[in-house]
């Protein structure tokens, strides 16, 4: 199978076969070729060579609905639910069974059946009258994987399935993974997680850059092998952490509580503390308030209640540094005050995606007197010359590839991205910075330098907020960890004693008995 | 009683008012449900109008100015689907466009055809929708209560009127309980779901549009050859701009939508009653502040004070595979 955008060839000759009643993982990094892999599989898009077998009988894919009538059946990254429909009425969405849609028709009722029978089957539980909308996560995924069986699928993909669930719903959903895999299906799992793909799937398939690099019997192989395969090099992920320098409290954070537009509480009395010279990570899955902590702290939204503090100074022990309350303070005053913000959004938050390198280099820091002509704060002009020099210097300093100050920000890579805005936000050496998905959507070789990155800025010792929903990635990184539910903390631990287990039932939001 | 009779006559007219305006916000409820948005539904009215009222005065027979009219409009419909679905233009802009040229050339058609300065002949009886009196409406009569309401507001009314009602009822069913409006609802929401259930979301629009285009062609045809008697350049007067706020008003649901409407036409014909009416304190009331009454309401709606009403949530947004 072969697929070219423009001058990228996506899928460079791939060609995979899959075994009936097998879990079989697919792993690769970002632009590895996995994702158009399966819209091909999917009828997203056409091939522009290539040939796809069914039970030995050859298919065109053309459209969705011709996979669905292959037997295909896709639960994508990105739920493709209607937030305002009942769980039956998703189930139904394209396989109505007749014009009319009364509570007596056939479609609604078989509807039904079929999902009782499910239910018992593969213990995939869904009430049809919810609202998927309201239903956890988890539960809409279960509602995807149901479209897919009610549709009659044989052979089920899921896209990069976990990245939403918790540890445990992780669990459960692979416990469902193998209940499907016994009735005799086949079942594709592309993900970047080689945890997962180790604990669950019966043989691998890596790609990278377009190609299909190896096939490995997960029985096999080992994670290390894999993550060597994908990346083309060994991958070192295990950080020799310095014990953190105790200089004194940063930031300090009391009751604090943020609100959204509709006036629903996002954060609810949230209390954190954080030492000068360590990292907190801040876990949690995603949607949990850690978005909106972030944005409170670093300005850009309104607080609704509590004290957001920056410690000045340092040094001096617990409350002894002469503190600035900051609650209320824009994002320049607290720019100037040392308070850095890598944000998690990185293109619509944090550079403009459309102008080139240089522009995102600045921004934030564009007053700055070295930035104007003559170097005078109140030089009405860039001194674009200058500037550009000095994103050539951080482009070499963060390894953003290529070097070209002036080529658009939105040609860059995420990875690439990101480092751009790292370099910005770091070279200043801030007091805190606060962090938030340093790696989302950076492959592996990025991720590594971007990790160094911030190890190395907490040993000169700035305090560090780190947000991210990779569990993994706080596990690395973090001295400290709080885990957020629905707007609270509901634990905290040192990393050193952090036990996965127990993070996972923080993060599905049950408190420790005491 | 005459306190009695006046009110008969207020709802009597708001009905008759009201009943464009039910055709034009479900015209915009199935475009907009569907995840169109349609600013054009005041253009699609006028070349409506303007089409109904000359077939009509040609051929001299009323129900083939409706077909004219639901042609023209239709016509205006596809011109927004095909900008906004097939090439995902600007649903605002192409809105604009279509008010913009819907104007002018009902005019510049109208003094081409007709050389009355834009008007169109005026339509005599037989070439207009007239009254359908209800049987025994005059026997019912005397009967208190009962008799004049059956007589002033239910009967009396042209059929376009009875079947403006009537498409209410018929939008409600099929937006719940078939599966047209099982996907029209969900396109207008998620059209990435949609595309992936195996279903065409172009497809899908372009038939929503094209309900949309029917509907306002009846409204069209309603003010020129119903409650009118002849196309006036401008007739709609903002009319499709009402209806749009009353379907928001009526947070696009049929049910509250016709409330929404009847609101509309209850201020309307509130209006033309208390003009000139001395009021207590306020003295009397000038004509231009009372006409101005639905058209300031129209603004506050839209200005969201009524709450925030939630629009589909795909609406305005051209639909790319893979973008979402």
């Amino acid at each position: 199978m072969c697929k070219t955008f423009g001058a990228v060839r996506a899928n460079d000759d791939i060609s995979l076969a899959l075994a009936k009643g097998k879990i079989h993982g697919i792993v690769g990094e970002n632009g590895a070729g996995k994702t158009t892999l399966m819209n091909v599989l999917y009828g997203c898009q056409r091939a522009d060579a290539g040939e796809i077998y069914i039970n030995g009988a050859r298919r065109s894919l053309r459209s969705s609905a011709a996979a669905i009538r292959a037997g295909i059946g896709m639960v994508h990254q990105h739920f493709m639910l209607v937030d305002n429909f009942s769980v039956l009425e998703n189930i139904m969405l394209g396989c109505e069974r007749g014009m009319f849609l009364g509570a007596n028709s056939p479609g609604p009722r078989q509807a039904r059946a079929e999902l009782q029978r499910l239910a018992a089957e593969y213990a995939l539980h869904a009430d049809p009258d919810a609202l998927t909308g309201d239903l956890p996560v988890g539960a809409q995924q279960r509602v995807e994987m149901l479209k897919t069986l009610v549709r009659g699928a044989e052979i089920l993909i899921l896209d990069e399935p976990t990245g939403v669930l918790t540890p445990q719903e992780a669990d459960d959903l692979f416990r469902i993974l193998r209940v499907i895999r016994g009735q005799g299906k086949t079942v594709v799992l592309i993900t970047h997680k080689l945890r997962e793909i180790m604990a669950v799937s019966d043989r691998v398939t890596v790609m990278r850059d377009g190609r299909v690099v190896a096939v490995r019997e997960t029985e096999d192989t080992s994670a290390g092998e894999l993550s060597e395969l994908m990346v083309g090099r060994a991958v070192v992920m295990e950080y020799s952490a310095a014990p953190p320098r105790d200089s004194g409290a940063a930031l300090t954070v009391k009751n604090l509580r943020v609100r959204d537009r509709q006036r629903v509480v996002r954060v609810r009395d949230v209390n954190l503390s954080l030492r000068s010279g360590e990292i907190l990570g801040v876990a949690g899955v995603a949607g949990n308030g850690q978005s909106e902590l972030l944005e409170a702290l670093a300005g850009m939204c309104k607080v609704d209640g509590g004290e957001i503090i920056f410690h000045r100074g340092g040094g001096e022990g617990d409350g002894g540094g002469q503190g600035e309350a900051a609650a209320g303070s824009s994002p320049s005053q607290l720019r100037a005050a040392g308070i850095a913000h890598v944000p998690e959004d990185r293109r619509a938050t944090g550079m403009v995606a459309v102008e080139n390198a240089s522009h995102a280099a600045i921004l934030g820091y564009h007053c700055e007197a070295q930035y104007r002509r003559g170097q005078t704060p109140r030089g009405i002009f860039f001194d674009w010359p200058f500037i550009s020099a000095q994103t050539r210097r951080r482009m070499d300093e963060f390894d953003v590839r290529p070097p070209l100050p002036e080529i658009r920000a939105a040609q860059f890579s995420g990875g690439n991205q990101q480092k751009l805005i790292l370099a910005r936000e770091m070279v200043r050496e801030p007091r805190v910075l606060l962090i938030g998905q340093p790696t989302r959507g950076v492959d592996i070789g990025a991720i590594e330098f971007i990790h160094r990155k911030i190890l190395a800025l907490r040993d000169q010792g700035s305090a560090i907020l780190l947000v991210s929903v990779e569990l993994e990635e706080i596990l690395a990184l973090a001295d400290r960890i709080a885990v957020m539910f629905n707007g609270a903390v509901v634990g905290e631990t040192p990393a050193a004693a952090a036990d996965e287990k127990q993070l996972g039932r923080w993060m599905a939001g049950v408190r420790d008995e005491s | 009683m005459p306190s009695l009779e006046l009110l008969l006559s207020v709802l009597d007219s708001s009905v008759r008012l009201a009943a464009p305006l039910v055709f034009a916000a479900l015209a915009g409820l199935y475009s907009e449900r569907s995840g169109v948005v349609d600013i054009g539904l005041e253009g699609k009215m006028l070349a409506a109008a303007f089409a109904a009222a000359a077939a009509a005065a040609v051929t001299q027979n009323a129900w083939l100015g409706l077909c004219a009219g639901v042609a023209a409009s239709c016509t205006l419909a596809l011109v927004h689907g095909f900008a906004c679905i097939t090439h995902k233009g600007d649903h605002i802009v192409s809105g604009m466009a279509v008010n913009i040229l819907a104007f002018g050339l009902t005019v510049i058609l109208g003094i081409a055809w007709f050389a009355q300065g834009g008007r169109t002949p005026f339509l005599g009886s037989d070439a207009r929708f007239g009254a359908l009196v209800f049987p025994g409406a005059d026997a019912v009569a005397p009967l208190p209560l009962l008799g004049p309401v059956y007589r002033e507001l239910l009967s009396g009314h042209n059929i376009l009127v009875y079947l403006a009602f009537a498409c209410v009822a018929a939008t409600a069913w099929a937006l719940y309980r078939t599966r047209f409006g099982l996907r029209l609802r969900a396109v207008g929401e998620s059209p990435a779901a949609v595309d992936t259930a195996g279903i065409s979301v172009a497809f899908l629009r372009y038939r929503a549009v094209l309900i949309c285009g029917v509907l306002c062609g009846f409204a069209g045809a309603y003010l020129s050859t119903a409650q009118g008697a002849a196309f006036i350049s401008g007739m709609t007067a903002g009319k499709g701009f009402i209806a749009l706020a009353a379907m928001i008003f009526g947070k696009w649901r049929p049910w509250p939508v016709l409330s929404a409407c009847l609101l509309f036409g209850f201020f309307e014909a509130g209006a033309a009653h208390i003009q000139g009416v001395s009021l207590p304190l306020v003295g009397a009331v000038p004509v231009q502040a009372v006409q101005a009454l639905p058209y300031l309401f129209t603004v506050v709606i839209l200005a969201g004070f009524f709450g925030a009403a939630v629009a589909p949530r795909a609406a305005g947004k051209p639909y790319t595979r893979g973008e979402h």
